[in-house]
């Protein structure tokens, strides 16, 4: 086994695995795809310690980039048995695993150790799904059919199988400390939860779910509570303690659609739950009950709310400053139109679409909602509402401000050190929200960029956003936190 | 004559009977008259004349009188006969009767005319009322047909109400067989979901049987080599213990977890019991006066939580550090009898608010009221002075303002220099007249003084003649050499002649000055016997000169 050197910046970090003190070093950045010839679906994955992202290569080089996350310079370059359809890293950022689906086959590959390398086949069972444990050490593949789960360990050649898993959205989760698992399970027409200690994969309890057809788990970030929700059929969502005790149960209405996602607070005091009714719902902790509900009308009537309108402004071009032949991106610069936000004046009403009534899953309810890190805010985004995005001040219960874009907003998400939110919707501008204001940045590049996904460094120094087939790593200045 | 009497005496009977009624009538209601009677006088005083032309003839006088004379008896006045002579008329109650009869009359006609106003009256106010009896008639139509109107609409909406009660009805027994479908449906569906779940569970199982029991060699994973746990340790077997550890485990993390959150609720239960201390604190602060009475008044309630609440005040450094249930309940009972007293306290301060806002016959109140109305007096008074003080003010300002105004202060200027010109011009006049005596007097002094000197030279001439003859009679004359000494004398004497002459001198000009009589010439004259007395100087030209000056200085 040939030792080779590695980066310096590579080092910080590693052995503390979720230590993020350190975890600047280890962001990686990803090859743009475009660079390639015939590329295909990118896949970009961010794991802790934070931001780690790269990108696949083309598929018919099967290539894994890896990338400095402040230089963007190649560190590793791995290549694959197929085309990659999925990666992640493990918690510690030591390796990184990349799924092929089609062949069935996961491929391992250290950082530290670029000749070392692990590959997975699941062979005529198939392979839907695969994951890191938290420990980094184990990883989960869920077979076709989800006949089973298997549990391959790095560090022995013991296997363990989960049977019965259910075939869920969210069917399996981990505590944020990483010490247990819950898996949904499906058995003899009924919803069972087993939840697992992950040093060592002991079945810790095992309890049915009064449930019809559970859709998704999920732990409070303490990891003493489970939340289980039902199918959008029924508006039901049940919460469990570690030991399998039913801490309570809560239904908001019977018949029409009913829950779409939930979110805890990093606080694990509130638990927002959306549902299609268009309505955010708050249970607190103590007796789970209703606190609040927060409704999104199409029209904001309320004078304490701030409503930002994005704008578009036409770009002003100066005139002694162009040349001919005009450089590229001049040229880019010139034709993509900037925008700026506006305080509208209440009430305002939201463009608002009527969602199709003989179409399954319609669009409308709240389909996203996070909580700030530091606990002050929601964010939500419903999905009638498709071009605005809610945050709600949760110390007063309040609506505080609404970000209304000019495009349908594809994602959001909070900095994970100041309440500060990133917003995308699909076009070449990144939006950035804190409570002293917000602003929308232009991704200075050339020809269509479009914004689909974003993922913040864990540092909140700097966010990648991603496009179908490119990547770019958009960096915030600490003095210049708006 | 026969056939007049039975005419006539009818009409006259009815005319009577009527107006007796009248008269009868008037007494008990004079407004209810009626017409037929008002009407009877008029036509009898038109045709008055030929009527008792008529009535009484050459011939039947005596009837007449006969009749007049029992009617009117009958009507209570005296008899028109004389009593004692039988046949003869009485004059005087004759005349007395007409009189009477006249006064009636008069009394009559103005009754006549009062009972036809209120006729008129009436007849108007019935008028009026038919109308108002019409309008409302007619109103009273309107009002029933509306009515009739709205109870057919009641009626009607009644028997939509009835129909929409039926729809609802029905729409609810819909609403519940489509419940009741939906429900069959969705039990009908979770049974067919079960089953083919079933299937597919089975079908599931033989393709893990099939899948997993070929001996998949495919199902495999290559490593390198195996790598160390994130934690370092090594994998351990499962057994019983690890699942005791696990279970341990578990149960620590909730442990953890519960006392976490009993610490946080204990924090917020201390701030809580803290700001219930602090509230009783001030509570109790705040009613000092008021605690006493509360006591006394529902003795049998509070008798009971006293003791309890002397315990509590005993060790309250302890009672905090208590947990909730031993606490709760003298806590909530402390904090709810004060609140009582508080509440009390507040009504009380409302009543008596009230009563203030009420009652003004408190004797406090009528003091304040005269307080007040010193009060008002004095500011009145004081706004009096100060509206003065403000108009005083305000002319002056005017005043000050004004001369901003150019013609008004050149007026005033004018006026100013017009009165100060004329005054100079008056004295300047008074002084040229003075001027002009002066030197109307100083003339005559120059004359006087001139006709003195010439007269001087002439009694010089005649001095000198008459020396001469002297001393020709001396020479002639040797015994008179004694008297040569008188001439020495004589001239020794000069001044007193020269005195003399000036007295005369000076009284002539008063004779002449008499024209402009006046106190100045008077002083000055006696001024010139002063100063002819002071001053030996017998230049009379130049005094009057100097009498000019100084009298110049005088005027000036």
């Amino acid at each position: 086994m040939r030792k080779v050197p590695r980066p310096p910046s590579l080092l910080g970090g590693r052995s503390q695995g979720r230590d993020t003190e350190d975890s600047s070093a280890f962001v990686l950045g990803a090859q743009r795809t475009g660079e390639f010839s015939d590329t295909d679906v990118p896949v970009t994955a961010l794991g802790p310690p934070g931001w780690l992202l790269c990108s696949p290569a083309s598929c018919v080089q099967y290539r894994l980039v890896v990338r400095d996350a402040r230089t963007l310079q190649i560190l590793q370059l791995y290549t694959c048995l197929d085309q990659i359809q999925y990666i992640e890293w493990s918690s510690d950022s030591l390796f990184i695993l990349c799924a092929m689906y089609k062949r069935g086959v996961v491929q391992v590959w250290s950082l530290e150790q670029p000749d070392w390398h692990c590959k997975i086949d699941e062979g005529s069972a198939g392979l839907v799904a695969s994951c890191w444990s938290p420990d980094g050490r184990h990883i989960l593949n869920t077979t076709e059919f989800h006949l089973r789960i298997t549990v391959w360990s790095l560090c022995t050649k013991s296997v363990s199988y989960i049977k019965y898993p259910k075939a869920c959205q969210q069917g399996i989760a981990f505590t944020k400390d990483g010490r247990y698992m819950a898996v949904a399970e499906r058995r003899d027409c009924k919803d069972f939860v087993s939840i697992f200690v992950c040093s060592d994969w002991q079945l810790l309890r095992h309890f049915d779910t009064e449930t019809q057809d559970l859709f998704g788990i999920e732990w409070a970030p303490n990891g003493c509570v489970l939340a289980a929700w039902d199918t959008c059929l029924e508006y039901k969502i049940l919460l469990y303690s570690l030991d399998g005790r039913l801490l309570s149960t809560y239904r908001a209405y019977e018949w029409s659609l009913g829950i779409k996602a939930i979110a805890w607070s990093p606080s694990s005091q509130f638990l927002a739950i959306g549902s299609y009714d268009e309505k955010v719902r708050i249970l607190n902790h103590v007796t789970w009950k209703k606190i609040t509900e927060f409704e999104h009308p199409a029209t904001v009537a309320s004078s304490k709310t701030i409503v930002y309108k994005e704008v578009e402004k036409s770009p002003s071009v100066e005139t002694e400053r162009l040349s001919f032949p005009p450089t590229r991106a001049l040229a880019s610069s010139l034709f993509s139109t900037q925008s700026k936000y506006d305080v509208s004046q209440v009430p305002v009403s939201l463009q608002h679409i009527k969602p199709v009534a003989d179409r399954a899953n319609p669009k409308m309810g709240i389909g996203m909602l996070a909580f700030s890190p530091d606990n002050c805010f929601l964010a939500t985004k419903n999905d009638n509402i498709p071009n605005a995005v809610w945050i709600w001040d949760v110390q007063k219960l309040k609506l505080f401000v609404v970000l209304e874009q000019l495009c349908a907003v594809q994602s959001f998400q909070w900095d994970p050190r100041q309440p500060r939110l990133a917003v995308c919707t699909g076009n070449s501008k990144v939006y950035l929200w804190s409570p002293a204001g917000c602003v929308s940045v232009q991704v200075p590049m050339e020809g269509d960029f479009q914004i689909v996904s974003l993922s913040w460094h864990c540092s909140g120094d700097s966010v990648a956003l991603l496009s179908k087939d490119n990547f770019c790593v958009c960096y915030l200045e600490r003095e210049e936190v708006k | 004559m026969g056939d007049w009497k039975t005419i006539t005496v009818p009409v006259l009977s009815s005319d009577s009977k009527n107006i007796f009624h009248y008269t009868s009538e008037k007494k008990i209601s004079p407004p209810s008259m009626n017409s037929q009677v008002l009407r009877l006088p008029l036509p009898s005083s038109k045709n008055m004349h030929s009527f008792f032309s008529a009535f009484c003839t050459e011939e039947n006088i005596e009837q007449s009188i006969s009749y007049l004379n029992r009617e009117l008896t009958t009507l209570g006045f005296p008899s028109i006969y004389a009593e004692s002579k039988g046949q003869e008329l009485n004059l005087i109650s004759i005349i007395n009767c007409m009189n009477e009869l006249l006064v009636l009359q008069h009394k009559n006609l103005r009754a006549q005319e009062e009972v036809e106003m209120q006729h008129l009256k009436l007849g108007s106010d019935m008028d009026h009322l038919q109308n108002c009896y019409a309008k409302l008639k007619e109103q009273l139509e309107l009002s029933k047909r509306e009515i009739v109107g709205l109870q057919e609409r009641d009626r009607q909406l009644q028997s939509k109400n009835r129909n929409l009660h039926q729809l609802l009805k029905t729409e609810k027994d819909e609403v519940q067989k489509l419940q009741n479908i939906i429900s069959s449906r969705a039990t009908q569906y979770n049974h067919d979901m079960k089953r083919k779940e079933r299937e597919y569970n089975k079908l599931k199982e033989r393709l893990h049987q099939l899948v997993m029991n070929k001996k998949d060699k495919k199902i495999a994973m290559e490593v390198l080599n195996y790598v160390g746990r994130a934690d370092g340790k090594r994998g351990a077997w499962r057994t019983d213990k690890t699942e005791a550890r696990n279970e341990e485990e578990m149960y620590k993390v909730l442990l953890s977890d519960y006392e976490q959150r009993q610490k946080q609720l204990l924090v917020e239960n201390a701030e809580l019991k803290k700001v219930l201390q602090q509230m009783k604190k001030e509570i109790i602060l705040l009613l000092p006066p008021q605690k006493q009475k509360p006591k006394e008044r529902s003795e049998d309630g509070l008798v009971l939580s006293d003791p309890e609440e002397d315990i509590g005040e005993l060790n309250k450094e302890n009672m905090w550090e208590l947990s909730c249930e031993t606490v709760r309940e003298q806590l909530t009972n402390s904090i709810r009898k004060q609140w009582r007293m508080l509440k009390n306290h507040v009504e009380k301060l409302d009543n008596q608010v009230s009563r203030v806002h009420s009652g003004t016959l408190n004797e406090k109140d009528v003091i304040s009221r005269e307080d007040h109305e010193l009060e008002t007096e004095k500011l009145e008074l004081e706004i009096q002075q100060c509206k003065e003080m403000i108009k005083t003010q305000q002319q002056l300002l005017q005043q000050l303002m004004s001369p901003c105004d150019d013609d008004t202060t050149l007026l005033l200027q004018d006026c100013y220099l017009l009165e100060e010109r004329e005054r100079l011009q008056e004295e300047w006049r008074l002084f040229r007249e003075q001027k002009k005596n002066f030197e109307k007097e100083r003339r005559s002094f120059t004359e006087a003084a001139i006709r003195l000197g010439l007269e001087r030279k002439a009694f010089e001439e005649d001095r000198g003649a008459w020396l001469k003859q002297q001393f020709l009679s001396m020479s002639t004359d040797y015994k008179h050499s004694e008297n040569v000494t008188t001439p020495s004398a004589f001239l020794g004497s000069c001044d007193q002649d020269n005195r003399l002459v000036k007295s005369t001198s000076q009284r002539k000009p008063p004779c002449m000055l008499s024209g402009p009589v006046s106190a100045e010439p008077c002083q000055t004259s006696q001024y010139i016997t002063r100063n002819s007395a002071a001053s030996k100087k017998p230049a009379g030209d130049s005094k009057p000169n100097q009498w000019v000056e100084s009298d110049k200085e005088e005027t000036e």
